[in-house]
């Protein structure tokens, strides 16, 4: 916990230019859907292949809310993650009540719907072409830059990861991995599955919807791509590939699905087809991910 | 009356398509439990494939078939190198295979084709039939001759083969399956084998009227998915009756409400669907045992 801590501030010191710290500021920024998203699959053990839908409700949040309402982008952010709380609460109860497959395409099917109104309400978001975004204001300092978003960015993170972790150390979270294991041991046990599940998935929408608001404000630009399938695919991969219920992991996994992409640009022409290839081999080769699989084959050593 | 035999006639000829991409999901489903999500892929690698074979001067009926081939031989690596490696791994794990091979296969697709659109020249080369008032490409019939062979073949295949009724069993029991002796990781790879055929034979069909690109495949597995959802996910007759259905469901929507949001029909579908009758309209209630 501290080590992670003194990481974020001792690392900064290596980047060579502005450039790092924006990948840093991404990284941290996505980590942070991903521990939503990872509250949900690897603790609650329920699936959600829709979650670019709240990332973009987040995002637009903050661009419709300045522009088209008047409210400043803190407002909107604040706005933006309530309705995301709302909306998954309200789609939450049918969704959850489905399992496995179903859950999957019920999730992803909603994600779609979120980014098929973002593209065609054009009046509102400027459609496929996206919409720019005003800037972030706190208290009268406009906010801009790498270097910035990266300590705001970070300091969130670190944020969500005290909160994550606190609650899986609460009742909800016991309660949360009993139904993990099972559904109906943990209902004989008078655990009340659907609410905690709701509970849950509410969470980690507004986890995905805070991210959104600061990946709008960070970028300055959205186009409706970031509710699109690949962006909930992209953030399934990186809970999976840092391992499913380890908080630790979601920064791993969403680091090096960050890093790996401007890495390959090298490659432009095959970036798609690696990314691919990683996911698989990834699940293939080391299912449990990279943060468990490391911890576990640590233990082994010791012995 | 006029408007409604066109939208008929192209919401039977999209539907066909999403049938046959369905019942390609159906049949790896019942085989491995697995869902497919690279079975988009299938439909753009024969649509894509043809037309690049095509335009290097082959004839173009023998185009389509080392398409099927070459798409058919795909399918079986993915089973082989990518699904069967992880046998026994959870759903989410499995599912993220199969979409981290329907993005390695676009990329790939995108390097050894390219990023435009394509066209084929439809089978039957002439003017639109006049029926009705509506207009009807002949690649409509073709399309839907094509789809039900397609699926009258399977039927007949699966019902009074030995190798059909090996699938059945596979699909009922495969712990029981093998105990009889039947190879169900070679039945698997059947069923993978035999549903990317079915997709390179849709994706072929669909190319005259549709279009292709590298990245077409996306948008068609989603839709063939909802189309087995609606049917009820396992079930072969379900599949197609939920395709034609999806596919009607679609251009009505996009006739009478705003074509904008045909798109989003499909999905608003299967959400209802999920929420009200979960096993579909031809799926059987699971009953879960502890």
């Amino acid at each position: 916990m501290i080590a992670l801590g003194i990481v974020i501030i001792v690392v900064p010191a290596f980047f060579p230019s502005a450039y790092y710290y924006r990948i840093g500021a991404l990284v941290f920024i996505f980590a942070l859907a991903v521990v939503g998203l990872n509250l949900l699959m690897g603790f609650a053990g329920q699936v959600s292949l829709g979650h670019a839908g709240f990332l973009g409700i987040g995002a637009y949040a903050v661009s419709v809310g300045p522009v088209h309402v008047g409210m400043p982008p803190w407002l909107s952010l604040l706005a933006g993650a309530i309705v995301s709380g709302v909306v998954a609460f309200v789609v939450g109860r049918p969704i959850l009540r489905l399992a496995g497959h179903y859950l999957a395409v019920a999730t992803l099917g909603f994600g779609l719907l979120i980014a098929i109104v973002l593209t065609n309400e054009a009046t509102w978001t400027g459609g496929p072409d996206g919409m720019s975004v005003p800037a972030l204001i706190l208290f009268g300092w406009r906010v801009h830059g790498s270097v910035a978003w990266y300590w705001i960015a970070a300091a969130t993170f670190m944020g969500g990861f005290l909160l994550a972790l606190n609650l899986m150390d609460s009742p909800t979270g016991r309660a949360l991995q009993a139904i993990h294991d099972s559904e109906i041991a943990a209902r004989v046990l008078g655990i009340d599955v659907a609410r905690q599940k709701l509970l849950i998935f509410v969470i980690s929408a507004i986890y995905a919807s805070v991210a959104g608001s600061y990946l709008a404000l960070f970028n300055g630009l959205i186009t409706p791509d970031v509710a699109g399938f690949l962006r909930s695919i992209e953030l399934v991969a990186m809970v999976v590939l840092g391992g499913m219920g380890s908080i630790v992991g979601s920064l791993v996994g969403a680091a090096v699905l960050v890093v790996l992409p401007q890495i390959l640009t090298v490659f432009q022409e095959y970036e798609q087809a690696l990314l691919g290839l990683i996911v698989m081999v990834f699940m293939i080769f080391l299912r449990g991910g990279i943060v468990p699989s490391l911890v576990a084959s640590f233990a082994g050593w010791r012995k | 009356m006029a408007q409604l035999l066109q939208f008929i006639s192209s919401g039977l000829t999209v539907g066909a398509i999403y049938a046959l991409v369905g019942l390609g999901f159906t049949l790896i489903y019942k085989a491995s439990d697995i869902i497919n999500f690279a079975q988009g892929e299938f439909v753009m690698l024969g649509g894509m494939t043809t037309v690049f074979v095509g335009a290097a001067g082959v004839p173009l009926p023998l185009a389509a078939l080392i398409a099927v081939a070459v798409t058919t031989a795909i399918g079986l690596a993915l089973h082989r190198f990518a699904v069967a490696p992880a046998r026994g791994a959870s759903p989410v794990v499995l599912i993220m295979i199969t979409i981290g091979a329907s993005v390695f296969l676009r990329g790939i697709a995108q390097i050894v084709f390219d990023k435009r659109f394509h066209s084929l020249p439809p089978l039957i080369d002439s003017d639109p039939i006049q029926f009705g008032g509506a207009a009807i490409l002949p690649q409509s019939l073709v399309v839907l001759a094509s789809a039900t062979v397609i699926v009258i073949v399977l039927w007949l295949f699966i019902d009074r083969t030995l190798l059909g009724k090996a699938v059945i069993a596979t699909a009922a029991n495969r712990l029981a399956a093998r105990l009889v002796g039947i190879d169900t990781r070679r039945i698997v790879d059947f069923s993978f084998a035999v549903s990317a055929a079915i997709g390179a034979i849709a994706g072929i069909l669909i190319t005259p009227i549709a279009l292709t690109s590298y990245d077409a495949g996306t948008l068609l597995a989603l839709k063939g998915f909802a189309a087995a959802m609606l049917g009820g996910i396992g079930s072969a007759p379900g599949a197609v009756v939920g395709g034609l259905s999806l596919g009607m469901i679609e251009a009505f929507s996009a006739g009478y409400l705003s074509s904008n949001y045909k798109d989003a029909v499909a999905f608003l579908i299967i959400l209802l669907v999920l929420f009200w009758m979960p096993q579909g309209l031809f799926g059987r209630a699971k009953i879960e045992r502890v």
